[in-house]
C-alpha cells in the first residue's frame, strides 16, 4: 500500500505538471509559433511590420505583376480612406511608390491603425515594404487630412505562377486604446 | 442518391433551381442541362465518388452484421465460437482501407489545387461581410469602383407570418451581385466586424470573411442565371438573414448594368446638390429605412434589437445628435456608422423619414446639403 | 488508510462529503442525466422554432442563445460527466482496487460542476442574454461583440476544465498504481484502456481550452489583441487554438463509448472480444492522430493549400484505426450465440449508426467537397450521428447493462426494448433528413430557412419530439428499476458478462476489493 501511495503522488505530480505545461504551451508556444510560421512561410497574408532594407538588386523587366490596392474601414471607423491608384503594374525588383488618402470627418482628434493583408497569402513574403503608413499609428485632428505613403518592392523570387497581388489595408479606430482606457465593448 | 440531372429527366416538371426537398448537393449543372461551373461539377463528382465507396463498404459491413444477427443467435441453439484473433485478417483490414484512402486522396488533391487557382482573373470584386448584409465593390483599374450594399429583401411581414412567403423567401436581396458569364472572376473576401462566410452552392464557392484579412476565391460561371446562397458562419442575431444573390448575365448586359451603376452613382452625387421635396424625401427615406433600419428598429419604429425610434428623444430632438447616431453609429453597440454605407441623399432621406414617421411629426426636412455640412463640422 | 467498517453516512451530508467512488459515480450519472434533459429542452426550443419557416416562437438572438447553450450543456454537462460517472463506478471494480487513487479530489471534481452549470444557465437571465456565439465561440463574435455574460461563460469553462483535469489525473493514477496484482495492462478490460487513453488526452488538451478562454478574457477586459487584427492579432489564431483542443475533445467523448461497446458486445455474443491487442493499439492510434487533424474544422478559413492537404491526409488516416475497431466488433458478433437484451440493442444501434456517422466524417474530410458541406446541416447531421447515436447510445447501453449490478435490481426488459426502438426511430427521423437539407444548401445556426427546406425540417422536428419524449421513458425505466425492479439473483446478471465487477454481489458493498482479488492466469480476452 505504501508503495502505491508514493507512486500515486508521483503520478499526480507529473500529470499536474503536464496540465500546467499545456496551459503555458498555449501562450508561450502556440501564439509565437503561429506568428513565426506566418512570418517565415508568409502564409497568413501578413506582411512584415518593419521597414524592409532593400538590397539593391536587378529589376526583372521580363515580368509584369499587377498589384491591386484595397482600402477598407473596419466597423465604426468613419474616415474617408482610399488609394491613389487602384492598381499598378510593377516589375519584380523595382522600387515603387504610391499614396493612400485619409480624412477624418469628425470634429475630434482620432488615431487609426492600418492593418495590411496580402492575397494570395503566399505572396506576402515576397512583398517588401520599404516605407508604409501601416508601420505606425496614424493620428489625425478633427477634420484633418493626410496623404500616407507606401513604398514597396516585389521580390524577384516571387513564384512564377503569381501574376496578381492584392494588398488590402483595413483601417481600425484605435483612439480609445491610445487614451489609456481599456478597450471594451 | 438522386441527382438533379436524373430527376430532371424523369420528373413531369423541370426542377427549379431551389428545388423542393432536394436530397443532394448541387450537381454543378443547371436544370436545362448546362454546366454552371466546371469546378462545381468536379466537386459534385468527387462527393459522389466518396459517397458510393462508403455505400459499398457499408453494404459489406452491415451485410455481415445483419447476417450474423440472423444466423448466430442463441435462440437458434448455436454454440458460440471462442476465436478471438487472426493476425492475417487484421493486417488485411488495415492495409486495404489504407489503399482505398489513397484512391480517394488523389482526385481530392487535384480538385483542391483547382480551388486554389485564383490567378489570371479578368475582374476582381471585393466582398465584405457586415452584420447583417454584404457589400460588393468592383475593383476598377481606373479607380471608379462601383460599390453597393446587398440587403435582404424579404419583408418582415413574411418573416413574422402576417404575409405569405414568396418563392425566394430569405434568399432575395435588393441589390444583387451581377457578373458576366464565362469570365474568370476573383473574389476578395473580408469582413467589417465579425467573421462571416460567403457561399453560393450552385457555383461551389465558399470562403470565410475575416475582419482585417483578405481571402480570395474564384469562379467562372458558364451558364447565365440567378444563383442564391447564404452567410455560412454564425455572425450574430441576423446570421440567417443575409443572403447572397448572384446574377450571371451576358457581357453586353453586364456592361449596360455597370454603366447604369456608374451613372446612378454620379446621379446620386448630382442629386446631393439639389433640394428634394418632402414627399420625395419621405418616399426614399422609407425605402432606406426598410432596407437598413427596420430589422432592428421595427416596422413601426417600435424598436427590437435596436432602440425605439417612435417618440425617441434622439429622433425628435436636435438634428446634430440625430445625424451623429446615423452617420457615426454608436460605439459599443450594434448601431453601425451608416455614414459610410449610405449616400448623403439617403442619409438625408432616412433622417427626414424618422423625424416625421411613426407619429414623430417634427416637420423637419433634412437635405443632403445638411448632411454634408454636418459631416464637415 | 485506516479501516472502514461502517456503511455510508446518513442524509445530505453523505452526498456532500462522500469520497466513495460508487457514491460519486452515482452523483455524476444523475447530474449528467439532469443536464441531458436541460440540453434537450434547449433542443426542443430549437426544433420547435425550426418546425416551419418563419419566426414563430422566439427572436433570432434568443435562438442563438439556445443553440449555444444546447451545445455547451450537452458536451460539457451531459456527455463528459456521464462517462466520468461510469469511470468512477467501474474502474476500481474492474481492476480490483478499493477506490480511486485520490478520493477527496474525486469529491471536488464532482461538486464544482453543479455551481458551474448553475452559473452558465443563469446567464439566460443576465443583461444582454446568455452567450449566443455557438459552443465553438469564435472570436471576435465572442470577444469584441459578446454580451456581458461572456465573462461568466469563461469562468464556467475554467471550472469545468479543472473538474475534468482533476478527474483525469485521478483515473490515470488509479489505473497506473492500483491494479490488483496480476492485472497487467494487457489484461485490463478495454473500458479501462479507453478511459486511460482518454484521461491522457484530457490532461493534454483541457488546459489548451483554458488558455483559449483566458486569452479571450484578456482581449475583452485587459486590452490585449490576441484575436483582433487591430492590435496585430488574428481571429483565425482563436480557431487554431480552439480546435487543437476541440478535435481531441471529440475523441475524448467517443473513446470511453468505444470501451463500453467493447464490454457489451462480447457479453451478449458470449464470445471474447476479437483482437483485444489491436483494439488497444487502434485506440492509441486514434488518440495520437487526434492531435494533428484539427484544421479540418477550418477548411474554408483561407489556409494555404499545403496546410489543407496535410490536414486532409491526416484526417483521412483516422478512418483506418476506426475501421479496425468496427470490423473487430462485427467479428466479435460473428459466430457468437447472441441474445438481444436492451444493452445489446443499443450497442448494435451504436455500431450501425456510428458507422454511418463515420462515413459522413470521411466525406467531410475531403477538403474540396467540404467547401460545400462546411457550416451546413450536413455537418450537424454528422456530429449528431457520432455523438448521439454514438456516445449517447453507448451510455444508455451502459446504464442498462450495469444498473442491475449497481442496484441489485433488474429493469423491465420490455420497457427497455420500447425505449430502444422509440429512440432509434426518433433519432433517425430527426437527423437523417438533416443530411439532405445540408447538401441542398441549408446553413447551420439559422433560426429561419428558405421554403425548399421546409418539409425535411418539419420531419426533423417531429423526430426530435419523439426522441426527446423517449428519454422520459428512459428516466421512468431507471427509476422503476431502482424502486421496484425484480431483485437480481445471479451475481453474473448476464450470461456472457466477464470481468471482476461481475464477481461482486449485486448491489456491491459500499467498500469492495479492500483486499485485492486473485487474478486468474487465463484472461477473459
Amino acid at each position: 500500500m505504501r508503495q502505491s501511495q508514493d507512486s500515486t503522488i508521483d503520478t499526480v505530480a507529473k500529470l499536474g505538471a503536464v496540465s500546467v505545461a499545456m496551459f503555458a504551451f498555449v501562450f508561450v508556444v502556440m501564439v509565437p509559433l503561429y506568428n513565426v510560421l506566418c512570418d517565415a512561410l508568409g502564409i497568413n497574408g501578413k506582411t512584415s511590420s518593419e521597414a524592409y532594407i532593400s538590397v539593391s538588386a536587378e529589376v526583372d523587366e521580363s515580368r509584369s505583376i499587377k498589384v491591386q490596392f484595397i482600402a477598407t474601414n473596419n466597423d465604426g471607423m468613419p474616415w474617408a480612406f482610399s488609394p491613389q491608384v487602384t492598381e499598378m503594374l510593377v516589375h519584380p525588383g523595382a522600387a515603387n511608390d504610391t499614396v493612400f488618402f485619409a480624412a477624418n470627418p469628425t470634429v475630434n482628434a482620432m488615431v487609426a491603425q492600418a492593418i495590411p493583408s496580402v492575397s494570395p497569402s503566399r505572396a506576402a513574403e515576397y512583398f517588401h515594404k520599404t516605407e508604409c503608413f501601416c508601420f505606425e499609428q496614424q493620428p489625425l485632428d478633427g477634420n484633418g487630412e493626410a496623404e500616407m505613403p507606401l513604398q514597396f518592392i516585389v521580390d524577384q523570387d516571387l513564384p512564377a505562377d503569381i501574376k496578381t497581388i492584392t494588398l488590402s489595408y483595413t483601417l481600425f479606430d484605435v483612439t480609445s486604446l491610445m487614451s489609456d482606457k481599456v478597450a471594451s465593448r | 442518391m438522386l441527382n438533379a440531372r436524373a430527376l430532371a429527366a424523369t420528373a413531369p416538371l423541370p426542377l427549379a433551381a431551389n428545388a423542393q426537398n432536394q436530397v443532394n448537393m448541387s450537381t454543378g449543372v443547371s436544370e436545362a442541362g448546362a454546366v454552371i461551373t466546371d469546378l462545381g461539377v468536379e466537386i459534385y463528382d468527387l462527393h459522389m465518388l466518396i459517397f458510393w465507396i462508403c455505400v459499398v463498404i457499408g453494404i459489406g459491413v452491415f451485410g455481415v452484421m445483419l447476417y450474423s444477427i440472423y444466423a448466430h443467435r442463441k435462440s437458434k441453439g448455436v454454440e458460440p465460437s471462442q476465436f478471438h484473433e487472426h493476425t492475417g485478417v487484421e493486417i488485411a483490414w488495415t492495409i486495404v482501407p489504407f489503399f482505398i484512402l489513397i484512391g480517394m486522396a488523389v482526385p481530392a488533391t487535384s480538385t483542391l489545387l483547382e480551388v486554389y487557382d485564383n490567378d489570371d482573373a479578368e475582374m476582381s470584386i471585393l466582398v465584405t461581410g457586415y452584420q447583417w448584409k454584404w457589400k460588393y465593390e468592383y475593383l476598377d483599374a481606373d479607380g471608379e469602383n462601383v460599390a453597393f450594399f446587398s440587403n435582404l429583401a424579404t419583408s418582415q411581414e413574411q418573416i413574422y407570418n402576417t404575409d405569405t412567403k414568396g418563392e425566394n423567401y430569405l434568399l432575395e436581396v435588393d441589390e444583387p451581385l451581377v457578373i458576366p458569364v464565362d469570365t474568370k472572376v476573383r473574389f476578395l473576401i473580408t469582413a467589417n466586424d465579425v467573421i462571416h462566410s460567403w457561399w453560393v452552392p450552385e457555383i461551389a464557392v465558399k470562403r470565410d470573411a475575416i475582419p482585417g484579412f483578405i481571402n480570395e476565391a474564384w469562379t467562372r460561371v458558364l451558364a447565365e442565371g440567378v444563383y442564391r446562397g447564404q452567410c455560412t458562419e454564425l455572425c450574430g442575431a441576423y446570421h440567417g438573414f443575409m443572403p447572397v444573390e448572384v446574377h450571371v448575365v451576358g457581357q453586353d448586359e453586364f456592361d449596360d448594368w455597370m454603366a447604369a451603376k456608374k451613372g446612378a452613382a454620379a446621379a446620386d452625387a448630382a442629386l446631393a446638390a439639389t433640394e428634394l421635396s418632402v414627399d420625395e424625401l419621405m418616399a426614399r427615406g422609407e425605402d432606406v429605412y426598410n432596407a437598413s433600419c427596420l430589422a432592428c428598429h421595427g416596422a413601426n419604429g417600435e424598436g427590437g434589437l435596436g432602440n425605439a425610434i417612435a417618440g425617441s428623444a434622439i429622433a425628435m430632438g436636435g438634428l446634430d445628435s440625430h445625424l451623429n447616431v446615423i452617420v457615426n453609429g454608436v460605439a459599443g453597440t450594434a448601431m453601425q456608422a451608416f455614414g459610410a454605407q449610405l449616400s448623403d441623399v439617403d442619409v438625408a432621406a432616412v433622417t427626414t423619414y424618422q423625424r416625421n414617421a411613426f407619429g414623430n411629426n417634427t416637420g423637419d426636412v433634412v437635405q443632403a446639403s445638411d448632411v454634408v455640412s454636418y459631416k464637415e463640422g | 488508510m485506516g479501516d472502514h467498517h461502517h456503511g455510508p453516512a446518513e442524509g445530505l451530508s453523505r452526498w456532500l462529503y462522500t469520497t466513495n467512488h460508487k457514491d460519486i459515480g452515482t452523483m455524476y450519472l444523475w447530474f449528467s442525466f439532469a443536464m441531458f434533459l436541460l440540453g434537450g429542452a434547449f433542443a426542443m426550443v430549437i426544433r420547435a422554432e425550426l418546425f416551419q419557416p418563419g419566426m414563430q416562437l422566439v427572436e433570432p438572438g434568443f435562438f442563438n442563445q439556445m443553440t449555444t447553450l444546447h451545445g455547451l450543456v450537452m458536451v460539457f454537462g451531459a456527455i463528459m460527466p456521464s462517462f466520468v460517472g461510469l469511470a468512477n463506478w467501474l474502474i476500481p471494480m474492474m481492476i480490483g482496487a478499493p477506490d480511486m487513487a485520490l478520493p477527496r479530489m474525486n469529491n471536488w471534481s464532482f461538486w464544482i460542476l453543479p455551481p458551474a452549470f448553475l452559473m452558465l444557465a443563469s446567464t439566460l437571465l443576465m443583461e444582454g442574454g446568455a452567450p449566443a456565439f455557438g459552443w465553438t465561440f469564435y472570436a471576435p463574435l465572442s470577444t469584441t461583440y459578446a454580451p456581458p455574460s461572456v465573462t461568466f461563460f469563461i469562468f464556467a469553462i475554467h471550472i469545468l476544465g479543472v473538474s475534468s483535469i482533476m478527474g483525469s489525473i485521478n483515473i490515470i493514477a488509479t489505473v497506473m498504481n492500483m491494479r490488483a496484482p496480476g492485472m497487467t495492462y494487457m489484461k485490463m478490460p478495454l473500458f479501462v484502456w479507453t478511459w486511460l487513453i482518454t484521461a491522457f488526452l484530457l490532461v493534454a488538451v483541457m488546459p489548451v481550452l483554458a488558455g483559449a478562454v483566458t486569452m479571450m478574457l484578456m482581449d475583452i477586459h485587459f486590452g490585449t489583441s490576441f484575436f483582433s487584427a487591430a492590435g496585430g492579432g488574428d481571429p483565425v489564431l482563436f480557431q487554431h487554438i480552439f480546435w487543437f483542443f476541440g478535435h481531441p475533445e471529440v475523441y475524448i467523448i467517443i473513446l470511453p463509448a468505444f470501451g463500453v461497446i467493447s464490454q457489451i458486445i462480447p457479453a451478449f455474443s458470449r464470445k471474447p472480444l476479437f483482437g483485444y491487442a489491436s483494439m488497444v493499439y487502434a485506440t492509441a492510434a486514434i488518440a495520437f492522430l487526434s492531435f494533428i487533424v484539427w484544421a479540418h474544422h477550418m477548411y474554408t478559413v483561407g489556409m494555404p493549400v499545403a496546410g489543407e492537404l496535410f490536414f486532409m491526409y491526416a484526417t483521412m488516416l483516422i478512418a483506418v484505426p476506426t475501421g479496425v475497431k468496427v470490423f473487430n466488433w462485427v467479428t466479435t458478433m460473428w459466430r457468437g450465440a447472441m441474445t438481444f437484451e436492451t444493452p445489446m440493442l443499443f450497442s448494435i444501434g451504436f455500431l450501425v449508426l456510428f458507422t454511418i456517422g463515420g462515413f459522413t466524417g470521411l466525406m467531410l474530410s475531403i477538403a474540396p467537397a467540404d467547401f460545400q458541406y462546411h457550416d451546413t446541416y450536413f455537418v450537424v447531421a454528422h456530429f449528431h450521428y457520432v455523438m448521439v447515436a454514438g456516445a449517447v447510445f453507448s451510455m444508455t447501453a451502459a446504464i442498462y447493462f450495469w444498473l442491475p449490478k449497481w442496484t441489485g435490481r433488474m429493469y423491465n426488459e420490455t420497457m427497455g426494448k420500447v425505449h430502444f426502438w422509440v429512440s432509434f426511430i426518433g433519432f433517425n427521423i430527426t437527423f437523417f433528413p438533416q443530411h439532405f437539407v445540408g447538401l441542398a444548401g441549408m446553413p447551420r445556426r439559422i433560426p429561419d430557412y428558405a421554403l425548399q427546406f421546409a418539409d425535411f425540417n418539419m420531419m426533423s422536428s417531429i423526430g426530435a419530439f419523439i426522441y426527446g419524449a423517449s428519454q422520459l421513458l428512459f428516466l421512468y425505466n431507471v427509476i422503476a428499476a431502482i424502486v421496484a425492479g425484480e431483485k437480481v439473483s445471479d451475481e453474473k446478471v448476464w450470461d456472457g458478462a466477464e470481468g471482476l465487477e461481475w464477481t461482486l454481489p449485486s448491489p456491491p458493498p459500499y467498500h469492495t476489493f479492500e483486499t485485492p482479488p486473485k487474478i486468474e492466469e487465463q484472461p477473459a480476452h
